[in-house]
């Protein structure tokens, strides 16, 4: 078993290196306690500016269930629109709120569209259920639950239930992705420049002219790793129950599986990469301009149905797409094996084709 | 001064042949910026909508019209119960459930809730549309300023022009010093009668002309195929992006001063340069929902201020007059970083 040796071999090479431990231990512990507080696209801190014409205790009123909500910071009273439109052209303020004769005039900097539509759209509510509490308009008969926001519009009344993840979290949102990031660095970039590193000190020479078979060469160039990302996805869902108190809603064997399957195509993705390249910095140039643009595309910050046609008929090739989608599936929503049978077989599909691709490229003699 | 051009110019020749890099730099705005202008978008389309079938009312009826007539709804199926449509949402075949609650006599929306601005936007936009036709009594009207289509470019294009020109003109500027010193031809160049800040000047010079030249590339771009305004005219934004480029250039300088070898040059730029760019300037994620500690953090860096000041002067079209604090800050910070960088620049290389 020359593969137990090539084992042995590459492992102590990660040990012995200065800088691998530290980067496969300090990394993901990094990503997991920094990363869920800033990857939130919460809108939450609103500074808004008050016109009021008015003057009227309902006005007043209005005044101070906005200052009283959490997602607003008042900026103060403005006499005119033109003044708090200077707050918003020097950034003091997100949105204005003109009251004048009863009438509510909403403006929002809608630069960023996200902010300014959610901004606007959470102040409308405020006033919305303002009105109702104080105007002539018909009381609502049924108490106002958590996660139940009842609007009475004219005729049809509608309410809305939430599903999963009912605190709106965004990092229970974010915390499955991550987790596929992290994988994606150990199991893509960490082999690929492992081998292209090889092949610029030219040992890998010694190793083709060996009797080894290529395709021991390649599992005992990958194993490791695959090894490594299965104890870092362990360390991160154990950090993310221990830090966030957020646990896995589904089966725990389905983000294993899934995680090996995306492993997979990576470390395939990175062995592809470095069979064609000379150096390092072209290895990594090549696999960041690639990786940019699966992660962009996945759906990881924004949903895939949003794209335009072209951009999402990319979705259907894109493994991470499927992964992020697996992953929240069971982690956030608690899916079965059934719920994700179409990701997984898609996500195998795409490992395998590119595993051959990875084997087949890789020659012995240059 | 021949001396220096003739400089100029062998760093030219050392940018022109590298024929990859070369792909890459001027390929990479050109890519990022259609990503980011047609394919990361927050837009509400293609909401799939389960309609629940079991007690339909002449009033769901109604709602499920005006749900499938609009552009952001797609009625993808129609199920028995609403424990069906749970599933079809679980399993990432639906987004949106609309049964009709026979206890509240009124429409219920299902929503699922892993994204949570997502899932607050589709349920506003389907209340609206539900509500829609029959004569709001809302007594408030919503203006969307500067952005009234709410499309993404508008807030990305001034990101990725942060982005872009730190990268550019920090990361090249260094890497390409720092290669000389690793390959020994610094030694070289530093025996030449050309006084040694002069050879630094001359390196940055081609970087300068490059960065103007992608500068160049994103505003038409962006004014041309993005349909992105440069509402405040053309004359400031150079003249901030000019400020923030000769930081960028001072900051590479710095690095190069402090990196022996390219590698750590390299990874200097991107833990310090480029990570904090994409995660603090406000970039992808908002700076006011972070947690204090790390408001601190991202007040420190300098795409913050840029990326600020180019979305008032390019999306808001708003005059100089609003945005001098942005240049103040920006100036300062280039003025401190070029008196370090210059400071620690040493005319002999450390043995």
């Amino acid at each position: 078993m020359t593969i137990k040796y090539l084992l042995q071999k590459e492992f102590l090479q990660i040990r012995r290196n200065s800088f691998m431990p530290k980067v496969i231990l300090i990394f993901p512990i990094m990503v997991m306690c920094v990363m869920p507080w800033v990857m939130n696209q919460e809108v939450k801190n609103i500074r808004v500016d008050i016109v009021d014409n008015d003057r009227t205790t309902k006005s007043q009123q209005m005044v101070h269930s906005i200052e009283a909500s959490n997602y607003f910071i008042f900026n103060g009273q403005k006499s005119s629109y033109k003044d708090a439109m200077k707050d918003i052209e020097q950034s003091k303020a997100d949105i204005i709120l003109e009251i004048k004769d009863g009438q509510y005039l909403i403006a929002a900097n809608a630069v960023n569209g996200t902010k300014g539509s959610i901004g606007a759209s959470y102040l409308a509510q405020i006033i919305r259920e303002h009105e109702s509490r104080t105007g002539k308009s018909i009381k609502n008969g049924f108490e106002n639950e958590r996660n139940i926001t009842t609007t009475k519009p004219n005729t049809i009344p509608t309410s809305v239930l939430t599903l999963y993840n009912k605190s709106q979290n965004y990092k229970v949102f974010m915390i499955p992705a991550l987790m596929g990031i992290l994988m994606m660095m150990l199991c893509g970039f960490l082999p690929a420049l492992n081998i292209v590193g090889e092949k610029e000190r030219g040992t890998i020479e010694q190793i083709n002219v060996t009797p080894v078979s290529k395709w021991s060469f390649i599992l005992a160039k990958l194993i490791p790793y695959w090894i490594i990302g299965l104890l870092v996805l362990t360390v991160c869902l154990t950090l993310s129950w221990l830090i966030y108190g957020i646990t896995c809603k589904g089966h725990l064997a389905l983000i294993y599986i899934l995680s090996v399957l995306l492993a997979l195509f990576f470390s395939s993705f990175g062995l592809i990469v470095s069979n064609y390249s000379k150096n390092m910095q072209q290895a990594m140039l090549v696999m960041w301009f690639f990786v940019v643009c699966m992660m962009l595309l996945s759906g990881l910050f924004t949903p895939t149905r949003s794209m335009p046609d072209w951009a999402y008929l990319t979705t259907y090739i894109n493994p991470m797409h499927y992964f992020i989608d697996a992953m929240r599936t069971v982690f956030i929503r608690g899916g079965n094996f059934t719920a994700i049978a179409h990701q997984l077989f898609a996500l195998t599909a795409i490992a395998s084709l590119m595993s051959i691709w990875a084997v087949l490229s890789y020659r012995k003699n240059s | 001064m021949k001396q220096f051009i003739s400089l100029i110019l062998k760093e030219a020749r050392h940018i022109v042949r590298d024929k990859r890099t070369m792909l890459i730099l001027f390929g990479m705005p050109v890519v990022l910026m259609l990503l980011f202008g047609f394919a990361i978008t927050n837009d509400v389309k293609n909401v799939r909508t389960v309609v629940v079938t079991s007690q339909l009312s002449p009033q769901t009826q109604q709602a499920v019209e005006r749900l499938s007539a609009s552009e952001y709804f797609k009625i993808v199926q129609t199920v028995a119960t609403p424990e069906d449509a749970e599933w079809m949402i679980r399993s990432q075949k639906a987004d949106l459930a609309i049964v009709f609650a026979p206890k509240n006599q009124n429409i219920q929306l299902i929503v699922d809730g892993s994204d949570p601005n997502m899932a607050k936007q589709w349920t506003s936009y389907a209340q609206q549309t539900i509500a829609n036709n029959t004569h709001s009594t809302d007594a408030f009207y919503t203006s969307l300023l500067y952005n009234p289509r709410m499309k993404s470019a508008y807030n990305f294009v001034p990101a990725i022009m942060g982005m872009l020109l730190l990268l550019i003109c920090a990361m090249m500027t260094s890497v390409s010093i720092v290669r000389e010193k690793e390959r020994g031809t610094m030694e070289v160049l530093l025996v030449s009668p050309v006084q040694p800040l002069m050879i630094i000047v001359a390196k940055a010079v081609p970087y300068l002309l490059q960065a103007f030249l992608i500068l160049t590339i994103i505003l038409v771009m962006s004014n041309t195929i993005l349909e992105v305004p440069l509402a405040g005219g053309i004359g400031w934004i150079i003249v901030v992006s000019l400020i923030y480029i000769l930081l960028a250039l001072s900051l590479g300088l710095l690095i190069s001063n402090i990196a022996k070898t390219q590698f750590v040059a390299l990874l200097v730029s991107a833990m310090v340069l480029l990570l904090p760019t994409v995660m603090l300037s406000g970039m992808l994620f908002p700076v006011e929902s972070m947690p204090k500690i790390l408001q601190w953090v991202a007040a420190i860096i300098p795409p913050r201020y840029y990326i600020d000041a180019m979305r008032k002067l390019m999306i808001m079209g708003v005059g100089i007059e609003s945005v001098w604090r942005e240049v103040i800050i920006l100036s300062t910070m280039t003025a401190v970083l070029l008196f370090v960088a210059l400071m620690k620049f040493n005319k002999r290389l450390a043995i």
